[in-house]
Protein backbone atom coordinates (compact mmCIF):
# COMPACT_ATOMS: atom_id res chain seq x y z
CA UNK A 1 0.00 0.00 0.00
CA UNK A 2 1.30 3.48 -1.10
CA UNK A 3 1.32 6.23 1.70
CA UNK A 4 2.75 9.37 2.44
CA UNK A 5 4.14 10.16 5.67
CA UNK A 6 5.02 13.36 6.79
CA UNK A 7 7.72 14.29 10.33
CA UNK A 8 7.40 17.62 11.25
CA UNK A 9 7.85 20.35 14.76
CA UNK A 10 11.14 18.17 15.13
CA UNK A 11 10.10 14.90 14.35
CA UNK A 12 11.60 14.44 11.38
CA UNK A 13 15.34 14.95 12.88
CA UNK A 14 14.11 11.20 14.03
CA UNK A 15 14.36 10.05 10.38
CA UNK A 16 17.19 11.53 9.03
CA UNK A 17 15.67 15.01 8.68
CA UNK A 18 13.57 14.54 5.36
CA UNK A 19 9.90 15.14 6.31
CA UNK A 20 8.06 13.55 3.66
CA UNK A 21 8.37 10.10 3.03
CA UNK A 22 6.45 8.18 0.49
CA UNK A 23 6.69 4.93 1.29
CA UNK A 24 5.00 1.24 0.17
CA UNK A 25 3.84 -0.90 2.73
CA UNK A 26 3.17 -4.62 2.61
CA UNK A 27 0.03 -5.77 4.24
CA UNK A 28 0.61 -7.79 7.39
CA UNK A 29 0.27 -11.62 6.91
CA UNK A 30 -3.37 -12.51 7.02
CA UNK A 31 -4.80 -9.16 7.01
CA UNK A 32 -7.04 -7.26 4.99
CA UNK A 33 -6.50 -3.82 5.71
CA UNK A 34 -3.73 -1.69 6.97
CA UNK A 35 -4.70 0.17 10.56
CA UNK A 36 -2.56 2.95 12.66
CA UNK A 37 -1.50 0.61 15.35
CA UNK A 38 0.28 -1.43 12.59
CA UNK A 39 1.96 1.59 11.06
CA UNK A 40 3.24 3.01 13.78
CA UNK A 41 5.14 -0.28 14.45
CA UNK A 42 6.50 -0.41 10.86
CA UNK A 43 7.52 3.33 11.53
CA UNK A 44 9.30 2.50 14.49
CA UNK A 45 11.40 -0.47 13.08
CA UNK A 46 11.92 1.02 9.32
CA UNK A 47 11.84 4.14 9.20
CA UNK A 48 13.09 5.69 12.13
CA UNK A 49 16.65 6.07 12.30
CA UNK A 50 17.19 7.31 16.34
CA UNK A 51 15.55 7.98 19.86
CA UNK A 52 12.50 5.79 19.22
CA UNK A 53 11.35 6.80 22.12
CA UNK A 54 10.49 10.71 20.95
CA UNK A 55 8.27 9.05 18.97
CA UNK A 56 6.40 6.31 20.60
CA UNK A 57 5.09 5.77 23.87
CA UNK A 58 4.04 1.96 24.59
CA UNK A 59 1.87 0.79 20.80
CA UNK A 60 0.87 4.28 20.63
CA UNK A 61 2.36 7.98 19.74
CA UNK A 62 4.26 9.32 22.70
CA UNK A 63 1.76 11.65 24.26
CA UNK A 64 2.22 15.67 22.60
CA UNK A 65 2.56 14.13 19.24
CA UNK A 66 -0.33 15.08 17.10
CA UNK A 67 -1.34 12.82 14.05
CA UNK A 68 -3.54 13.73 11.08
CA UNK A 69 -4.56 11.44 8.61
CA UNK A 70 -5.38 13.06 5.68
CA UNK A 71 -5.82 16.48 7.37
CA UNK A 72 -7.58 14.86 9.72
CA UNK A 73 -7.18 14.84 13.49
CA UNK A 74 -6.58 11.20 14.11
CA UNK A 75 -8.47 11.84 17.47
CA UNK A 76 -11.74 11.59 14.97
CA UNK A 77 -11.18 8.53 12.62
CA UNK A 78 -10.33 5.94 15.59
CA UNK A 79 -6.70 6.47 16.58
CA UNK A 80 -5.27 2.93 16.95
CA UNK A 81 -7.86 1.08 15.31
CA UNK A 82 -7.92 3.87 12.41
CA UNK A 83 -8.06 2.02 8.90
CA UNK A 84 -5.89 3.28 5.90
CA UNK A 85 -6.34 3.13 2.43
CA UNK A 86 -4.22 2.93 -0.70
CA UNK A 87 -2.82 6.95 -0.66
CA UNK A 88 -3.27 8.39 2.48
CA UNK A 89 -1.50 11.13 3.96
CA UNK A 90 -0.07 10.46 7.25
CA UNK A 91 1.15 13.80 9.11
CA UNK A 92 2.95 13.34 12.80
CA UNK A 93 3.48 16.41 14.24
CA UNK A 94 5.44 17.00 17.76
CA UNK A 95 4.18 19.82 19.36
CA UNK A 96 7.27 19.09 22.34
CA UNK A 97 9.84 21.27 20.57
CA UNK A 98 10.56 24.68 22.17
CA UNK A 99 7.78 28.04 21.47
CA UNK B 1 -25.86 -0.50 3.32
CA UNK B 2 -24.51 2.80 1.85
CA UNK B 3 -22.52 4.28 4.67
CA UNK B 4 -20.41 1.06 5.05
CA UNK B 5 -19.04 2.42 1.79
CA UNK B 6 -17.79 5.22 3.13
CA UNK B 7 -14.65 4.82 5.00
CA UNK B 8 -14.43 5.86 8.58
CA UNK B 9 -12.16 8.43 8.03
CA UNK B 10 -13.83 10.40 5.63
CA UNK B 11 -17.31 9.67 7.24
CA UNK B 12 -20.10 11.60 7.49
CA UNK B 13 -19.06 13.07 11.07
CA UNK B 14 -19.92 16.66 10.78
CA UNK B 15 -18.63 20.03 12.25
CA UNK B 16 -20.76 20.27 15.66
CA UNK B 17 -20.64 24.18 15.40
CA UNK B 18 -22.09 24.63 11.78
CA UNK B 19 -22.79 21.38 10.91
CA UNK B 20 -21.68 21.60 7.49
CA UNK B 21 -18.47 20.93 6.90
CA UNK B 22 -16.55 17.50 7.80
CA UNK B 23 -15.40 17.93 11.16
CA UNK B 24 -11.34 17.89 10.83
CA UNK B 25 -10.22 18.77 14.93
CA UNK B 26 -11.12 17.41 18.23
CA UNK B 27 -11.13 20.17 20.85
CA UNK B 28 -9.18 19.10 24.12
CA UNK B 29 -10.88 21.85 25.84
CA UNK B 30 -14.14 20.87 24.85
CA UNK B 31 -14.19 17.50 23.47
CA UNK B 32 -16.23 19.39 20.43
CA UNK B 33 -15.76 17.76 16.65
CA UNK B 34 -14.87 21.52 14.67
CA UNK B 35 -14.36 21.46 10.94
CA UNK B 36 -11.61 23.81 10.00
CA UNK B 37 -13.16 27.28 9.42
CA UNK B 38 -14.79 27.29 12.92
CA UNK B 39 -11.77 26.04 14.26
CA UNK B 40 -10.13 29.40 13.05
CA UNK B 41 -13.28 31.11 14.25
CA UNK B 42 -13.38 29.94 17.64
CA UNK B 43 -9.35 29.95 18.43
CA UNK B 44 -9.00 33.64 17.01
CA UNK B 45 -12.01 34.39 18.97
CA UNK B 46 -11.43 32.98 22.64
CA UNK B 47 -7.67 34.90 22.43
CA UNK B 48 -9.85 37.93 21.46
CA UNK B 49 -11.94 37.63 24.59
CA UNK B 50 -9.37 36.84 27.02
CA UNK B 51 -7.68 39.89 25.44
CA UNK B 52 -10.65 41.94 26.28
CA UNK B 53 -11.64 40.55 29.54
CA UNK B 54 -8.59 40.88 31.22
CA UNK B 55 -7.78 44.05 29.50
CA UNK B 56 -4.09 42.98 28.21
CA UNK B 57 -3.82 46.14 25.80
CA UNK B 58 -4.82 49.97 25.58
CA UNK B 59 -5.66 51.30 22.36
CA UNK B 60 -2.26 53.04 21.19
CA UNK B 61 -0.21 50.30 23.22
CA UNK B 62 3.55 49.47 21.67
CA UNK B 63 3.57 46.30 22.11
CA UNK B 64 6.70 43.39 21.70
CA UNK B 65 5.67 40.10 20.68
CA UNK B 66 9.09 37.82 22.14
CA UNK B 67 9.40 35.83 19.00
CA UNK B 68 11.60 32.98 18.89
CA UNK B 69 10.75 31.84 16.08
CA UNK B 70 9.24 28.82 17.59
CA UNK B 71 5.30 27.52 17.22
CA UNK B 72 3.87 29.44 19.88
CA UNK B 73 5.11 33.02 19.40
CA UNK B 74 5.11 32.76 15.21
CA UNK B 75 1.62 31.88 16.15
CA UNK B 76 0.60 34.61 18.44
CA UNK B 77 2.73 37.20 16.26
CA UNK B 78 0.27 36.27 13.13
CA UNK B 79 -2.85 36.25 15.51
CA UNK B 80 -2.41 39.53 17.39
CA UNK B 81 -1.81 41.38 14.19
CA UNK B 82 -4.83 39.58 12.86
CA UNK B 83 -7.43 40.81 15.76
CA UNK B 84 -5.64 43.73 15.62
CA UNK B 85 -6.49 44.87 12.37
CA UNK B 86 -9.74 42.92 12.66
CA UNK B 87 -11.17 44.24 16.28
CA UNK B 88 -9.14 47.98 15.70
CA UNK B 89 -7.10 47.31 18.91
CA UNK B 90 -5.09 50.70 17.87
CA UNK B 91 -1.63 48.32 18.65
CA UNK B 92 1.73 49.10 17.46
CA UNK B 93 3.41 45.39 17.08
CA UNK B 94 6.73 44.99 16.82
CA UNK B 95 8.84 41.25 17.39
CA UNK B 96 11.33 41.15 19.84
CA UNK B 97 14.05 38.34 19.53
CA UNK B 98 16.64 37.14 22.11
CA UNK B 99 20.02 35.89 20.06
CA UNK B 100 21.74 34.13 22.62
CA UNK B 101 24.44 33.42 20.47
CA UNK B 102 23.85 29.21 20.23
CA UNK B 103 25.34 28.28 16.45
CA UNK B 104 23.07 25.61 14.61
CA UNK B 105 19.98 26.46 17.19
CA UNK B 106 19.44 30.13 17.17
CA UNK B 107 20.77 31.71 14.05
CA UNK B 108 18.33 29.14 12.50
CA UNK B 109 15.36 29.76 14.51
CA UNK B 110 16.08 33.66 14.07
CA UNK B 111 16.16 33.39 10.30
CA UNK B 112 12.81 32.00 10.62
CA UNK B 113 11.57 35.29 12.70
CA UNK B 114 13.30 37.46 9.96
CA UNK B 115 10.83 35.65 7.91
CA UNK B 116 7.95 36.43 10.35
CA UNK B 117 8.81 40.19 9.86
CA UNK B 118 8.13 40.01 6.38
CA UNK B 119 5.22 37.81 6.15
CA UNK B 120 3.48 39.94 8.97
CA UNK B 121 5.01 43.55 8.73
CA UNK B 122 6.13 43.74 11.91
CA UNK B 123 9.33 45.66 12.65
CA UNK B 124 12.00 43.32 14.04
CA UNK B 125 14.13 43.85 17.05
CA UNK B 126 17.18 41.58 17.92
CA UNK B 127 18.90 41.82 20.91
CA UNK B 128 22.12 39.33 21.45
CA UNK B 129 24.13 38.48 24.79
CA UNK B 130 27.28 38.85 23.35
CA UNK B 131 26.28 42.46 22.85
CA UNK B 132 24.46 43.30 26.30
CA UNK B 133 27.25 40.58 28.29
CA UNK B 134 29.90 40.11 26.17
CA UNK B 135 29.65 36.60 26.24
CA UNK B 136 27.71 34.38 23.76
CA UNK B 137 26.14 30.75 24.97
CA UNK B 138 28.81 29.19 23.09
CA UNK B 139 31.05 30.70 25.02
CA UNK B 140 29.88 30.05 28.01
CA UNK B 141 29.41 26.68 27.43
CA UNK B 142 32.79 26.43 26.74
CA UNK B 143 33.58 27.69 29.78
CA UNK B 144 31.23 26.26 32.11
CA UNK B 145 30.33 22.85 30.29
CA UNK B 146 26.69 21.95 29.98
CA UNK B 147 25.97 21.57 33.26
CA UNK B 148 24.24 24.84 34.40
CA UNK B 149 24.12 26.32 30.86
CA UNK B 150 20.33 26.79 31.20
CA UNK B 151 20.61 28.67 34.39
CA UNK B 152 22.74 31.44 32.43
CA UNK B 153 20.58 31.02 29.73
CA UNK B 154 17.53 31.63 31.24
CA UNK B 155 18.30 34.51 33.66
CA UNK B 156 20.20 35.97 30.72
CA UNK B 157 16.89 35.94 28.56
CA UNK B 158 14.37 37.52 31.28
CA UNK B 159 16.80 40.68 31.58
CA UNK B 160 17.70 40.59 27.62
CA UNK B 161 13.81 40.81 27.11
CA UNK B 162 13.11 43.77 29.19
CA UNK B 163 16.52 45.39 27.91
CA UNK B 164 14.74 44.82 24.11
CA UNK B 165 11.61 45.93 24.98
CA UNK B 166 13.19 49.35 26.83
CA UNK B 167 14.94 49.93 23.44
CA UNK B 168 11.43 49.59 21.63
CA UNK B 169 9.57 51.96 24.24
CA UNK B 170 7.41 49.15 24.30
CA UNK B 171 4.18 49.50 27.08
CA UNK B 172 3.91 45.66 27.62
CA UNK B 173 5.65 42.14 26.01
CA UNK B 174 3.59 39.45 24.96
CA UNK B 175 4.62 35.89 24.85
CA UNK B 176 3.50 32.99 23.33
CA UNK B 177 3.02 31.00 26.89
CA UNK B 178 0.15 28.57 26.20
CA UNK B 179 -2.38 26.70 28.68
CA UNK B 180 0.22 23.91 28.81
CA UNK B 181 3.42 26.08 29.99
CA UNK B 182 1.14 27.38 32.50
CA UNK B 183 -0.03 23.83 34.21
CA UNK B 184 3.69 22.57 33.83
CA UNK B 185 4.77 25.48 35.87
CA UNK B 186 2.43 25.47 38.40
CA UNK B 187 3.89 21.51 39.05
CA UNK B 188 7.02 22.54 38.71
CA UNK B 189 7.02 25.17 41.06
CA UNK B 190 5.19 23.07 43.72
CA UNK B 191 7.74 20.26 43.24
CA UNK B 192 9.94 23.17 44.01
CA UNK B 193 8.15 24.63 46.81
CA UNK B 194 8.78 28.17 45.68
CA UNK B 195 5.99 29.72 46.50
CA UNK B 196 6.92 33.58 44.94
CA UNK B 197 6.58 31.51 41.52
CA UNK B 198 3.42 29.87 42.17
CA UNK B 199 1.66 32.73 43.12
CA UNK B 200 2.57 34.51 40.30
CA UNK B 201 2.99 32.35 37.41
CA UNK B 202 -0.74 32.06 36.79
CA UNK B 203 -1.41 35.81 36.43
CA UNK B 204 -2.09 36.84 32.58
CA UNK B 205 -0.18 39.59 33.40
CA UNK B 206 2.91 39.87 35.10
CA UNK B 207 5.62 42.63 36.13
CA UNK B 208 3.08 45.49 36.89
CA UNK B 209 5.49 47.03 39.04
CA UNK B 210 8.44 46.82 37.29
CA UNK B 211 9.78 48.87 34.22
CA UNK B 212 7.80 46.76 31.77
CA UNK B 213 5.02 44.56 32.21
CA UNK B 214 4.60 41.11 30.37
CA UNK B 215 1.12 39.28 29.56
CA UNK B 216 0.24 35.65 27.86
CA UNK B 217 -2.82 36.35 25.83
CA UNK B 218 -1.88 32.34 24.79
CA UNK B 219 -2.70 31.23 29.02
CA UNK B 220 -5.98 29.59 28.43
CA UNK B 221 -4.37 27.93 24.80
CA UNK B 222 -4.03 23.96 24.15
CA UNK B 223 -0.62 23.70 22.52
CA UNK B 224 -2.41 21.14 20.69
CA UNK B 225 -4.53 23.63 19.24
CA UNK B 226 -1.95 25.60 18.38
CA UNK B 227 0.00 23.49 16.78
CA UNK B 228 -2.86 22.30 14.55
CA UNK B 229 -3.61 26.22 13.98
CA UNK B 230 0.06 26.85 12.18
CA UNK B 231 -0.57 23.36 10.60
CA UNK B 232 -3.80 24.17 9.14
CA UNK B 233 -2.67 27.76 8.47
CA UNK B 234 1.18 26.63 6.87
CA UNK B 235 2.77 28.87 9.41
CA UNK B 236 6.25 29.38 8.94
CA UNK B 237 8.14 28.29 12.46
CA UNK B 238 11.15 26.47 13.50
CA UNK B 239 10.94 23.25 15.70
CA UNK B 240 14.30 22.37 17.03
CA UNK B 241 15.57 21.81 20.49
CA UNK B 242 18.12 23.48 21.93
CA UNK B 243 21.56 21.99 21.70
CA UNK B 244 22.51 22.51 24.80
CA UNK B 245 18.95 22.28 26.88
CA UNK B 246 18.70 18.84 29.16
CA UNK B 247 16.64 20.69 31.83
CA UNK B 248 15.32 17.44 32.89
CA UNK B 249 13.00 18.09 35.83
CA UNK B 250 10.86 20.06 33.69
CA UNK B 251 10.99 17.49 31.03
CA UNK B 252 9.16 15.50 33.01
CA UNK B 253 6.82 17.54 34.43
CA UNK B 254 5.70 18.42 30.65
CA UNK B 255 5.47 14.67 30.22
CA UNK B 256 3.35 13.89 33.14
CA UNK B 257 1.15 16.98 31.81
CA UNK B 258 1.08 15.17 28.32
CA UNK B 259 -0.37 11.68 29.88
CA UNK B 260 -2.57 13.61 31.80
CA UNK B 261 -3.97 15.53 29.06
CA UNK B 262 -4.79 12.17 27.26
CA UNK B 263 -6.34 10.57 29.77
CA UNK B 264 -8.46 14.01 30.36
CA UNK B 265 -7.75 17.18 28.58
CA UNK B 266 -9.55 19.53 31.14
CA UNK B 267 -6.56 18.40 34.01
CA UNK B 268 -4.87 21.42 32.06
CA UNK B 269 -7.22 24.14 32.82
CA UNK B 270 -7.96 22.14 36.30
CA UNK B 271 -4.50 22.43 37.09
CA UNK B 272 -4.10 26.70 36.05
CA UNK B 273 -7.11 26.81 38.28
CA UNK B 274 -5.72 25.34 40.75
CA UNK B 275 -2.83 27.49 40.47
CA UNK B 276 -4.99 30.59 40.52
CA UNK B 277 -6.70 29.62 43.66
CA UNK B 278 -3.89 28.98 45.97
CA UNK B 279 -4.10 31.24 48.99
CA UNK B 280 -0.43 31.64 50.30
CA UNK B 281 -0.42 31.31 54.13
CA UNK B 282 0.70 34.97 55.00
CA UNK B 283 3.13 33.90 57.67
CA UNK B 284 5.09 32.37 54.27
CA UNK B 285 8.47 34.70 53.68
CA UNK B 286 8.27 36.11 50.42
CA UNK B 287 11.25 37.45 48.45
CA UNK B 288 11.26 41.67 49.14
CA UNK B 289 11.91 43.31 45.83
CA UNK B 290 14.39 45.91 45.50
CA UNK B 291 17.07 46.84 42.53
CA UNK B 292 20.23 45.91 41.78
CA UNK B 293 22.95 47.64 43.46
CA UNK B 294 25.64 47.27 39.94
CA UNK B 295 23.04 47.15 37.23
CA UNK B 296 19.78 48.76 38.55
CA UNK B 297 17.57 45.67 37.80
CA UNK B 298 14.48 44.36 39.90
CA UNK B 299 16.53 41.89 42.01
CA UNK B 300 15.59 40.39 45.97
CA UNK B 301 19.16 40.70 46.31
CA UNK B 302 21.85 43.12 46.49
CA UNK B 303 23.11 41.73 42.60
CA UNK B 304 20.41 40.83 40.59
CA UNK B 305 21.05 36.74 39.39
CA UNK B 306 22.44 38.00 36.02
CA UNK B 307 24.88 40.26 37.82
CA UNK B 308 26.02 37.14 40.31
CA UNK B 309 26.25 34.73 37.29
CA UNK B 310 28.16 37.39 34.96
CA UNK B 311 30.87 38.35 37.79
CA UNK B 312 31.54 34.52 38.55
CA UNK B 313 32.08 34.43 34.01
CA UNK B 314 34.75 37.31 33.80
CA UNK B 315 36.48 36.36 37.14
CA UNK B 316 36.64 32.75 35.94
CA UNK B 317 34.32 31.30 38.96
CA UNK B 318 31.28 29.94 36.73
CA UNK B 319 30.01 28.23 39.71
CA UNK B 320 29.27 31.68 41.15
CA UNK B 321 25.49 31.69 41.54
CA UNK B 322 24.36 28.62 40.92
CA UNK B 323 22.30 26.72 43.02
CA UNK B 324 21.57 28.17 46.53
CA UNK B 325 22.32 31.48 46.11
CA UNK B 326 22.14 33.13 49.71
CA UNK B 327 26.29 32.27 50.18
CA UNK B 328 26.94 33.93 47.21
CA UNK B 329 25.81 36.85 47.06
CA UNK B 330 27.24 36.93 50.71
CA UNK B 331 30.75 36.45 49.18
CA UNK B 332 30.12 39.29 47.12
CA UNK B 333 29.26 41.63 49.98
CA UNK B 334 32.58 40.42 51.85
CA UNK B 335 34.50 41.06 48.12
CA UNK B 336 33.03 44.12 47.39
CA UNK B 337 33.30 45.38 51.49
CA UNK B 338 29.70 46.12 51.78
CA UNK B 339 27.80 44.76 54.96
CA UNK B 340 24.35 44.08 55.96
CA UNK B 341 22.66 40.96 56.36
CA UNK B 342 20.62 39.01 52.99
CA UNK B 343 17.32 40.58 53.88
CA UNK B 344 15.27 37.73 52.14
CA UNK B 345 15.13 34.13 50.79
CA UNK B 346 15.60 33.97 47.08
CA UNK B 347 13.63 32.11 44.69
CA UNK B 348 15.35 29.37 42.38
CA UNK B 349 16.12 29.86 39.00
CA UNK B 350 13.63 28.10 36.88
CA UNK B 351 15.24 27.08 33.73
CA UNK B 352 14.88 28.98 30.35
CA UNK B 353 11.06 30.30 31.08
CA UNK B 354 10.43 33.37 32.03
CA UNK B 355 7.83 33.20 34.92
Amino acid sequence: MQLTLEFGGGLELLCESVKVHNVNIDLPKGADKLTMRYLLSWVRTDLIKERPEMFMKGESVRPGVLVLVNDCDWELTGQLDTTLEEKDVVVFISTLHGG
Amino acid sequence: MEADAKPKKSGPRLCCICNQRRAVLKRPKTLEQICRECFYEVFEEEIHQVIVENQLFKPGDRIAIGASGGKDSTVLAYVLSELNRRHNYGLDLFLLSVDEGITGYRDDSLETVKRNELQYGLPLKIVSYKDLYGWTMDEIVKMIGLKNNCTFCGVFRRQALDRGAALLKVDKVATGHNADDIAETVLLNILRGDIARLSRCTSITTGEDGPIPRCKPFKYTYEKEIVMYAYFKKLDYFSTECIYSPNAYRGFAREFIKDLERIRPRAILDIITSGENFRISTSTKMPEQGTCERCGYISSQKWCKACVLLEGLNRGLPKLGIGRSRGLNNDIKKDTKQGGGTKSIESKQCGSLDF
